[in-house]
């Protein structure tokens, strides 16, 4: 079963066994603007939280997407790179970012769920 | 995000709230920088239709009095006495070193009247400059209260022709007062044709609501009138040019005429032709970084061997070119069209190409 979880840094992350997919919200690609460039991480780069992990940049500013937990990329999503408006229209799904193999699941814990991030973007 | 506090507010700025505009500061100011639309659709509007921008923050200089050429002509490199009747011409104040304290457009409105548009980071400089400039001169130096609007774009004309508006008939470059209080130039800083009125605010209120029954007009961001100005590569100032910068480097010496060079009547003038003498190390360049990912302003510009050969000054997506833009400073041994160099870009070397500037074609109306 998924869950999906949250970061302060405007991340969804949704988690199935032990696979975490993460992109960044809704709200995060609205306050960018238009995504000209997404630069993505290599397969089987070792991630550790809060590690400048992707950079999107809209037509004004570059912005940094942080690793929500430690891990091992195990995928990343090449279309949003080929079409960076991609994260613009489907930010909670097809503009999906990487993912993630966790190695210290319980950081999850740590993470927001749906309520609480909706509480921090008011 | 930025902070609202201490900017100032725009007299429209409840037009842009009502219109669903993002804030952000600039110059000192709370200025709209994104509306619904989005920077792309905002930009490429501008150059499908028309697209209107609040540019208020900007400052209308009136200088008036018998020795108002006079005083244009010494705080300006510009004859200002030869301008005709009507003529706007862009020119600078500069320093003493020719480093361009701001670039504005002086237009000749009557015989000893004269409207001097400047940069809003630049106005209250500009004021000062002038004002001490103008000590040795018989004309008052008005800095005006007004709202300002450009409305940019092929159907500019038309959208203001359909509105009722008188200015229409103007050639790009040449302006006018059609009523008390009102400034109106066909001008702009997109690339595009388009206007610029300078007009009270109640008026303002009604112009606004008569251009929005047209289907044609859209608010245009901050962000989209950066993004068309780079595309069309014009200078920013703070940015492009700024006083490190003489008329020379910035390849900019013809807005200033060979006879006024002659006369060399103008605050900074020796410098000047001491550097056209000299020749500038280095050039403004249009940059055209390989593949998608945008160069920005102040990333370092290197050669192949790794040597520090310029700065971009400003750098970000071009909407309608399709690919990432940027212009700035090479040493002239690169400057050429076709030369190589590499940005860095968050410890990566992006290789740049030096391309040709504007990166899309001006489309003004000669007349």
């Amino acid at each position: 079963m998924a869950a999906t979880y949250f970061t302060e840094d405007h991340e969804w992350v949704r988690v199935e066994n032990d696979i975490a997919t993460v992109g960044i919200t809704d709200h995060a690609q609205d306050q960018l603007g238009d995504l000209v460039f997404v630069q993505l991480p290599d397969v089987g780069q070792s991630l550790s939280k809060g590690d400048a992990t992707v950079v999107v940049e809209s037509v004004k500013a570059a912005s940094d997407v942080y690793a929500p937990l430690d891990g091992e990329v195990t995928e990343v999503n090449e279309a949003t790179a080929s079409d960076p408006s991609l994260v613009n229209s489907a930010a909670a799904s097809d503009g999906w970012l990487w993912k993630m193999k966790l190695s210290n699941p319980d950081q999850l814990t740590g993470l927001l769920d749906e309520a609480g991030y909706k509480a921090i973007i008011g | 995000m930025g902070t609202e506090d201490n900017l100032k507010q725009l007299p429209l700025d409840d037009l842009h709230k009502a219109a669903n505009a993002r804030f952000g500061g600039f110059a000192g100011w709370s200025m709209p920088i994104t509306y619904p639309l989005g920077v792309m659709k905002e930009h490429l509007h501008t150059r499908e239709k028309a697209g209107l921008f609040d540019i208020s923050h900007m400052q209308l200089f009136d200088v008036a009095g018998p020795q108002a050429a006079a005083l244009l002509s010494r705080a300006c490199p510009l004859d200002a006495s030869a301008l005709q009747a009507g003529q706007s011409k862009y020119t600078f104040f500069l320093d003493d070193k020719a480093g361009i304290l701001d670039d504005l457009i002086v237009t000749r409105l009557g015989d000893e009247h004269f409207m001097i548009v400047a940069n809003a980071g630049n106005a209250t400089a500009d004021e000062a400059h002038l004002r001490g400039v103008a000590k040795d001169f018989d004309c008052t130096i008005d800095a005006l209260d007004r709202v300002f609007l450009a409305i940019q774009g092929p159907q500019a004309v038309n959208v203001l022709r359909d509105a009722g508006i008188a200015g229409t008939d103007l050639a790009f470059m040449n302006g006018f007062e059609p009523k008390p209080g009102w400034f109106m130039s066909r001008s702009g800083y997109t690339g595009e044709d388009g206007f610029e009125i300078g007009l009270p605010e109640a008026d303002a209120r009604v112009l606004v609501e008569k251009l929005f029954a047209d289907e044609r007009v859209a608010w245009i961001g901050l962000a989209a009138r950066d993004s068309l100005r780079l595309e069309a590569g014009l200078c920013l100032h703070g940015h492009d040019i700024t006083p490190d910068y003489d008329p020379v480097d910035a390849g900019l010496l013809w807005a200033i005429a060979k006879p006024v060079r002659e006369t060399a009547g103008f605050i900074g003038a020796a410098a000047l032709l001491a550097k056209i003498a000299t020749g500038s190390a280095k050039k403004r360049v249009g940059l055209k970084p390989d593949g998608r990912q945008p160069v920005r302003t102040d990333a370092e510009l290197f050669d192949a061997d790794g040597n520090k050969v310029g700065l971009v000054t400003s750098g970000g997506f071009g909407p309608s070119a399709g690919f990432p833009v940027a212009m700035g400073y090479v040493s002239k041994e690169l400057s050429a069209l076709g030369s190589k160099v590499f940005a860095e870009v968050r410890g990566n070397r992006v290789p740049v190409d030096i391309h040709s500037l504007p990166f899309t074609p001006h489309r003004y109306h000669k007349g």
